[in-house]
């Protein structure tokens, strides 16, 4: 048994505001106070602490083939962040994008204990789970991408819904992911061609369907196969000006849940020159009035970042802009994807119109239940820079300094600079824990109750900032950094900003029910269309020993 | 007798995954669709037990392990070299006793396509599964290298002969263009076949690259050949759908290597403004992609790495095997299913002979003749399970149709990794 003692709890999702509270901990979850303290019970005295459960990142690119790729592509990134092997714990390097076990580390030293790769082509999800393997300490769940699968589209645009279900179903099963993710319906498929999509009635070329369509039908397939967790979209027009009018769009027109990812990044009106202004106004506005709709941020932290997406046109168009090396990997069948390295400079007009953006659609959106904290990782920043981002939504004072130093032109259109909101702790733990666990359905993660995983940040509000961040950005400051003690299921993992040990970590999965005989329906379409043998596609039991399966319900 | 469907060939990079296998009393007696290269992998393989050997002599297996962890231990600039024909599960096992003992780590990928990820790093890759290829690709440039007699396959399964999605003819609906310095068996199935002089590849690029940038060449031919030619190849280029460039050693290997390659992904980059194209390279062995992929997502880098700080630095030219061993550096020698004594320059397989040597090995190769210790181990994909991941980077299980009675590569450095720790 593990008792934190005393601490200041916040537990949104039990209600627990604050208040002083013991939290104990047996056989890796939360259990009740027992009638009888053992001897052998590990108290931590959390007296002044802040108590929350761990961490939860929904949207981050963090293993897998595209992740690696970024890996490769970015040794200058690697130098001067080094980690050695030590205490039993691995080395690692990397900022932008670290190697899986530094990728750990950094997480569980700021309190996270759960993260989502939002992007893995299932061809290549076998890559996913090793690399997950070699990251511990951390429980993970893999987005399955579909937005582009042409296997999928066929059925759709032949009407065949039933056998389309199926198919989502079956490819979540046999590459034991957990959620659908939906980047560029459609455009993806037309830049194998060059093209992309502009609208969402656009054509996706050869498959008489648009994009429209297949999201909408997508999210109907997903609320039929009660998915904890709903179709987790990459829109269309990612990063242009006025893209903020296609967002709204399919916020009022998706007929059933939906997870629109990294919304900084779809929130852009169009200045008069043409150029980006913020509209997180309209987005927010929209997203006020459709509680069925949840997004998680993507703020833009200054500084180095590397683009990695599926979306590959998108990708062509920064290489295009900034010159910048450039990773193009069209993956048969099913989806396509890019990487370019880039900087996010603070006197840079549109990096500061997107920075103000994410932090407008932060303190705009009413019900902070619809919000995810997320850097989009390493695409808009790294992850280790929550910290920053905390303390921006949490003080006005450093928001206001932040604000001063920013390009004036940028504001244009802009309303921040009259936004007065400041999160509160209890807030801040719902939009990195509370908010991420019930949007993903994960009943046992982001709180503190009865039956919930051992999974407990504890933080000294005296350490707050006192710890030097990875950034070399000079006016970084931070808040809930370096936690006192990270438990994870039930094990102390961290202890005064320090890791002591690894520990496995589990990788969730979903086994939605599909009618079995799909696949013999589309063995022929695998054998024509794919590069291997249908037997040998799904991935292995051998990469998920160390899964555990969601109910879908 | 049994019969064993879709087993992956881990010959080459292309990793073909539909071969059957008859299997008798432990031994293949039939080899169906493989070529005569993946033929050779599996045909007469001996799975039998065969002990390992301490300077020559059998001895019993956790007497070998004392003495290769004995001499990692007390090396003080180890090298751990080969991996590109192992799975990757040893792969990662190699990665973590590489940082146990702070050694170098290197691949083959440093005396093959090395050069390749140099480039990539510089400028980036536009790439795409085989796949893509069969699907769409109506034009397939093949540049220094020769599939045809190196990955006899990959005509027929992913480039030139496929019937696709957008390419219902195979063959008719695709142009194959061969630039090579000499008229290979690839180059005789050609459509074009451009012939240049040798060591001027990256003249040649150069030139192209000007071409399509609509600069006009002064010259009336570039490293022998006409700029007619190569204008005219700048318009199929320009002209097709989607369009690749596959390349090989040609290439990586020869006078400008990493410059080489940057020129190919700089032309690929460009290209992709007028089209879409996409470059390949011909990765030779079995898994060396995956010695890739795993020294990326471990130590951030795909070769050439050093953990002598114990953490990982990257070194190409410095922590290369190669340059370890002619410079006299390494003092001991880790090779994990490699045969540097047979492919290496002279200098460093002298320098070998010199120094003490572990081999982890299905075949006896030269190296591992002169090996202190010799592990004789299962081979992947035959006797032993494991991941392999092809020249597109997408990952293969592995199975194991025969009965292994060997130690896997996995089983020997795991043991290695636990002996050095006791030492």
């Amino acid at each position: 048994m593990l008792v934190i003692k005393n601490g200041r709890v916040y537990d949104p999702i039990n209600g627990v505001k604050g208040e002083i509270r013991d939290i104990y901990i047996e056989g890796g979850k939360i259990v009740g106070k027992p009638e009888h303290i053992t001897k052998d019970t590990i108290s931590i005295d959390a007296d002044g602490m802040i108590v929350m459960p761990g961490g939860i990142d929904m949207h981050a690119h963090i293993a897998g083939s595209k992740v690696n790729m970024g890996r490769k592509l970015c040794p200058e990134d690697h130098y001067e962040h080094f980690r050695v092997a030590e205490r039993g714990l691995r080395s690692g390097v990397g900022s932008r994008v670290p190697t899986t076990f530094m990728t750990a580390y950094r997480y569980v030293e700021m309190g996270y204990t759960t993260v989502v790769e939002a992007a893995s082509a299932p061809l290549v999800t076998r890559h996913t789970h090793e690399e997950l393997r070699d990251m511990p300490s951390v429980d993970k769940a893999i987005l399955i991408t579909m937005g582009n699968n042409e296997i999928l589209m066929d059925r759709i645009s032949q009407g065949k819904i039933d056998e389309a279900r199926d198919i989502v179903a079956w490819l979540l099963k046999s590459t034991g992911g957990y959620g659908v993710k939906v980047v560029n319906p459609g455009g993806v498929e037309n830049w194998k061609w060059g093209g992309n999509v502009e609208s969402w009635d656009d054509e996706v070329r050869h498959f008489d369907i648009s994009s429209r369509k297949l999201i909408n039908t997508l999210v109907t397939i997903v609320d039929e196969l009660k998915l904890p967790h709903s179709v987790h979209l990459h829109g269309i027009n990612l990063g242009l000006p006025g893209n903020a009018d296609t967002t709204a769009e399919i916020i009022k027109d998706i007929p059933g849940r939906l997870h629109l990812c990294h919304l900084q990044f779809m929130s852009y009106g169009r200045n008069k020159k043409g150029g980006l202004r913020s509209d997180a106004w309209t987005v927010a506005e929209v997203l006020n009035g459709h509680p069925n709709v949840t997004m998680d941020v993507g703020q833009i932290v200054f500084g180095n970042a590397v683009t990695m997406t599926s979306d590959g046109p998108l990708e062509y168009r920064i290489q295009k802009m900034t010159g910048h090396k450039w990773c193009n990997d069209d993956v048969e069948c099913e989806t396509g994807g890019g990487i370019v390295p880039l900087e996010y400079k603070i006197k840079s007009v549109s990096s500061a119109v997107q920075w103000i953006t994410g932090m407008e659609l932060f303190l705009l959106t009413k019900d902070p239940w619809q919000l995810a904290l997320t850097t989009d990782h390493p695409n808009a920043g790294p992850f280790f820079c929550y910290p920053q981002v905390v303390r921006l939504l949490m003080d006005k004072d450093y928001r206001d300094h932040f604000i001063s130093l920013l390009p004036p032109k940028a504001f244009k259109g802009s309303v921040l600079r009259e936004l007065n909101r400041e999160y509160t702790l209890y807030e801040i733990a719902i939009i990195t824990r509370a908010a991420p666990a019930k949007i993903l359905g994960l009943p046992e993660k982001g709180h503190l109750g009865i039956g919930a995983d051992g999974d407990v940040a504890v933080y000294d509000p005296n350490q707050f900032g006192k710890r030097k961040c990875l950034c070399s950005f000079k006016p970084c400051l931070r808040a809930l950094d370096f936690p006192s003690w990270v438990i994870k299921g039930g094990e102390i993992v961290v202890r005064d900003g320090v890791i002591l040990r690894d520990i496995p970590g589990v990788v969730y999965r979903v086994n939605p029910s599909y009618d079995g005989l799909i696949e013999d329906k589309i063995r022929e379409d695998f054998e024509r269309y794919y590069t291997l043998s249908f037997d040998n596609y799904p991935v292995q039991e051998e990469y998920l020993k160390d899964t555990k399966g969601v109910a879908c319900q | 007798m049994k019969i064993e469907k879709n087993v992956v060939c881990t010959f080459c990079g292309c990793l073909c995954d539909d071969i059957t296998l008859t299997i008798e009393n432990n031994n293949i007696t039939k080899v169906e669709k493989a070529c005569a290269n993946g033929r050779g992998l599996f045909e007469g393989y001996d799975p039998h037990f065969r002990a390992p050997r301490v300077n020559g002599k059998e001895v019993a297996f956790p007497e070998a392990i004392k003495e290769a962890s004995n001499i990692l231990s007390s090396a003080r600039y180890p090298l751990i070299y080969g991996l590109s024909s192992t799975s990757v599960e040893a792969q990662r096992i190699s990665v973590q006793l590489a940082e146990t003992i702070g050694a170098s780590i290197d691949s083959t990928s440093s005396v093959c396509h090395g050069p390749t990820g140099l480039a990539m790093q510089s400028v980036g890759e536009s790439t795409c599964t085989l796949g893509e290829i069969k699907n769409r690709a109506d034009l397939l440039v093949f540049w220094g290298c020769n599939p045809l007699v190196s990955h006899s396959r990959h005509f027929a399964r992913y480039s030139a002969m496929p019937k696709g999605r957008f390419i219902s003819e195979g063959r008719k609906d695709r142009k194959v263009v061969v630039v090579d310095v000499r008229r290979s068996e690839t180059a005789k199935s050609a459509d074009l076949f451009i012939q240049i002089r040798q060591g001027y590849d990256y003249e040649v690029l150069l030139a192209i690259k000007a071409l399509l940038k609509g600069k006009v060449l002064s010259a009336t031919e570039v490293g022998g050949v006409p700029t007619e030619l190569l204008q005219q190849f700048v318009h199929t280029m320009k002209s097709c759908r989607y369009g690749v460039i596959f390349f090989g050693m040609g290439l990586t290997m020869t006078k400008g290597r990493d410059l080489n390659v940057r020129e190919v992904f700089s032309l690929v980059r460009e290209l992709n403004n007028y089209t879409r194209f996409s470059a390949m390279p011909m990765r030779g062995h079995g898994n060396v992609t995956g010695a890739d992929q795993v020294m990326s997502w471990l130590c951030g880098y795909p070769f050439a790495i050093n953990f002598s700080k114990g953490y990982p630095r990257y070194g190409p030219g410095e922590f290369t095997a190669v340059d370890l061993l002619s410079g006299r550096e390494a003092d001991a020698l880790l090779v994990i299913a490699s045969d540097p004594v047979a492919h290496f320059p002279a200098e460093a397989v002298r320098y070998i002979e010199n120094i003490p040597s572990i081999v982890i090995d299905p075949v006896e190769s030269l190296t591992a003749k002169i090996a202190t210790v010799y592990f004789p181990t299962a081979m992947y994909g035959v006797d032993c399970e494991g991941t392999a991941y092809r020249m597109d980077s997408v990952p293969l299980r592995l199975k194991a149709p025969l009965e292994r009675q060997r130690k896997s590569d996995e089983e020997v450095l795991e043991a290695i990794f636990e002996g050095v720790k006791e030492c």
